[in-house]
């Protein structure tokens, strides 16, 4: 589903990716760890369309260009980014934002546009999933929501977009146990046969509510290793200190 | 150059005034208008009309204005506007409604003048010729600091009168409406309305300024009001006149002693467009909420110079005024809060938020604070700033196109203002004109909000 080949990403003059290979099948859950500023946040920003990096190599979604596509166009897709930390838009109601987002992706896809009333009936639907209150519908995207009511909403999103490729960008930070299942409920939820998840995180916490099933080691802008859930546990008790000290040789198992 | 002649007496606008005078000075109106309206025109004769180095004119550049050779707006009755028609050209808000077109007085397109007792929503020209409210009129009009302020008074032939007497409340709106209709002939209009209310008395009052097609004319408004102690009134002013028109306004306001005033602007309307307000708060506790909204695209400059005055103590104003400029257009705001020295307790705030959305695109923001009293709490801020990327970023991530996703972070921008509006079908109305600036096809209109 999808194959990244020696992707390079700059900022400023800046590299943060240098050389990141990955290849992600449908159906699988695969998981980047690694400590801060290695290029993990980087990566899924730039696998969703942000384009504020200069960027080299080359990524195959479906066989298509990715790089080559608008965030919106990445969007209709299949391609979601549960974002690190999700924006606040005053003025913009949540259920609006959503049905508009979720009337353009069908729209791109020749489908009719599902009316105002159909819409509610589906996100009242997926709410549950994530056991969000209803009140949160009528307020503005993400406004005075706490951190992790805002994750919640990430998920929710996700729920009713339904994309085949979602990247979800640290998505356990901020959140304390119960958060944290509800949201590992919600994404255990939306896997499946046709659907990719790639999990970005630094902690192994949430890979015990989601399991994955590859686990791969970011440091210095590379994956310097890669393996099975089995890599997530001996990273909690070693640390990333070893891995950025060798992070210039990438090492390979598996 | 024309606007650079001191006396300025050699506008086409002016001369054809100057011709026009005379005639105004007859005995329709009352001798103390007449008397005031030759000061007037001997204070614009002598100071000439404003350029480009007059602090308070600094954004609005009249030149133009005064090089073209507008005609004094005809008294004609053959503008055939049925009642649809204005709701169409000028919205619907329900309640009383004043119409006039071309600053002239449409009886049958008006509410009729019966109203509970006391109450008087009448044609300023009845009022003045009947002899009515002169001792509050002629203090009333006793400014003319201003070039078309002066202008207005001395050519002014008619407006609105509204007057709620004490402890009178009017619940549903009052709409004003001056409908442009200019055809071939550039013409200039000098409207001129009064409000008056009186102590312990509520009303809302809407001030709706439009035209037709792209017809080129000159609005030169002024509205004074005047609360007494107590008095509460809600004013609305939409400037939607036609992209080729010019419109200059004044608001003029005086409150007394617990009073408390409102008035939202939304200016979309007119090549210059300028909205100026003045308030005096004159006695303890009076409190004023002056908000604005402009929308200006290429080829539009809307100015909007603010003065609060705090001459007593214990008194509130806040101000906020909120631009969108597109295109090539300009928006200015130029904020004064003055502080009297006995004016201790005040307590002003004042703030300005632009968003730009083009290169081209410009914002002159101007706060000035001058306080004389010690014990007042003063804030200002101003921003001027372009569409967020992160935001834009996260609405396209969802799979919301650029424009769209332009268009909706444009909307929430102002839909702060809009929720200010407390009357719903002006809101709805308002709602629409900024949607539809939007290029608001991509949005829909019946849950934005």
């Amino acid at each position: 589903m999808l194959e990244i080949k020696n992707l390079c990403a700059k900022i400023e003059g800046r590299e943060i990716l240098r050389g990141i290979d990955l290849s992600i099948q449908a159906g699988e859950v695969h998981a980047i760890m690694g400590p801060n500023g290695s290029g993990k946040s980087t990566l899924s920003q730039v696998l969703a369309g942000r384009d504020i990096y200069e960027l080299s190599g080359s990524v195959l979604f479906n066989g298509k260009d990715l790089l080559a596509l608008s965030p919106e166009d990445r969007a209709a897709a299949g391609v979601f980014l549960a974002f690190q930390y999700p924006i606040e838009i005053p003025g913009v109601g949540n259920l609006y934002f959503l049905r508009t987002a979720y009337n353009a992706i069908r729209k791109r896809k020749g489908l009719e546009e599902m009316d105002a009333i159909d819409f509610l009936a589906l996100a009242k639907e997926r709410m549950k999933l994530v056991e969000m209150d209803p009140s949160f519908m009528s307020r503005s995207v993400n406004e005075g929501f706490s951190g992790g009511e805002k994750k919640r909403n990430e998920v929710f999103q996700m729920a009713i977009l339904e994309p085949t490729f979602a990247i979800m960008d640290e998505t356990d930070s901020g959140l304390d146990i119960d958060a944290l299942k509800i949201v590992a409920n919600g994404v255990n939820a939306l896997r499946g046969k046709g659907r990719a998840i790639l999990l970005i995180t630094h902690y192994q916490r949430l890979l015990d509510y989601i399991v994955p099933d590859h686990v791969h080691v970011l440091a210095n802008g590379k994956i310097v290793r890669s393996g099975d859930k089995a890599l997530a546990l001996e990273l909690e008790k070693t640390g990333y200190a070893e891995f950025e000290k060798r992070g210039e040789r990438p090492l390979r198992s598996v | 150059m024309i606007h650079e002649t001191p006396s300025g007496v050699s506008s086409p606008l002016f001369t054809e005034e100057i011709a026009n005078l005379e005639h105004k000075l007859d005995s329709r109106y009352p001798a103390w208008l007449n008397t005031l309206r030759h000061t007037a025109f001997a204070s614009l004769l002598e100071r000439g009309f404003p350029t480009v180095k007059d602090e308070d004119w600094r954004y609005t550049r009249v030149a133009s204005i005064l090089a073209t050779p507008f005609k004094p707006a005809k008294s004609s009755m053959d503008h055939l506007f049925s009642c649809d028609a204005i709701d169409k050209l000028a919205g619907d808000f329900g309640g009383i409604r004043l119409v006039f077109v071309n600053g002239h007085f449409m009886p049958t397109l008006s509410s009729s003048g019966q109203f509970k007792e006391g109450i008087q929503i009448e044609s300023l020209a009845t009022i003045l010729s009947q002899g009515q409210h002169e001792a509050t009129l002629s203090r009333l009009f006793n400014h003319f600091s201003n070039a078309f302020t002066a202008l207005n008074l001395a050519l002014t032939e008619d407006g609105a009168f509204i007057f709620i007497p004490p402890n009178t409340i009017i619940e549903e709106p009052i709409a004003v409406v001056f409908l442009s209709d200019a055809s071939i002939t550039p013409f200039v209009s000098n409207p001129r309305s009064v409000i008056i209310a009186g102590a312990g008395s509520r009303a809302t009052v809407i001030e709706v300024y439009t035209g037709i097609l792209d017809n080129l004319y000159f609005t030169n408004a002024v509205t004074d009001i005047l609360l007494e102690e107590g008095a509460k009134i809600d004013h609305y002013k939409v400037q939607n006149e036609t992209h080729k028109a010019f419109h200059i306004a004044l608001l003029n306001l005086h409150q007394e002693r617990g009073s408390q005033f409102s008035s939202h602007l939304t200016a979309l309307g007119a090549t210059i467009g300028r909205h100026e307000v003045r308030v005096s708060l004159n006695a303890e506790g009076a409190e004023t909420n002056l908000n604005g909204l402009y929308l200006a695209e290429s080829g539009q400059y809307l100015d909007n110079p603010v003065l609060v005055l705090h001459h007593a103590p214990r008194c509130t104003s806040r101000q906020l005024y909120k631009g969108v400029i597109d295109g090539d257009g300009r928006g200015g705001f130029y904020g004064r809060i003055v502080v009297a020295q006995d004016a201790m307790k005040t307590d002003a705030v004042q703030a300005n938020k632009v968003l730009l959305l083009s290169d081209l695109a410009q914002a002159d923001t101007r706060p000035r604070l001058e306080i004389f009293a010690d014990d007042v709490k003063c804030a200002h801020g101003a921003t001027v700033g372009q569409l967020d990327d992160a935001s834009l970023f996260y609405l396209r991530s969802r799979g919301i196109p650029l424009d769209n996703a332009r268009s909706l972070l444009t909307y929430a921008f102002v839909s702060e203002m809009l929720s200010l509006v407390r009357v719903k079908p002006l809101q709805a109305y308002l709602t629409e004109l900024t949607l539809s600036r939007f290029a608001g096809r991509a949005l829909e209109r019946s849950d934005a909000i």
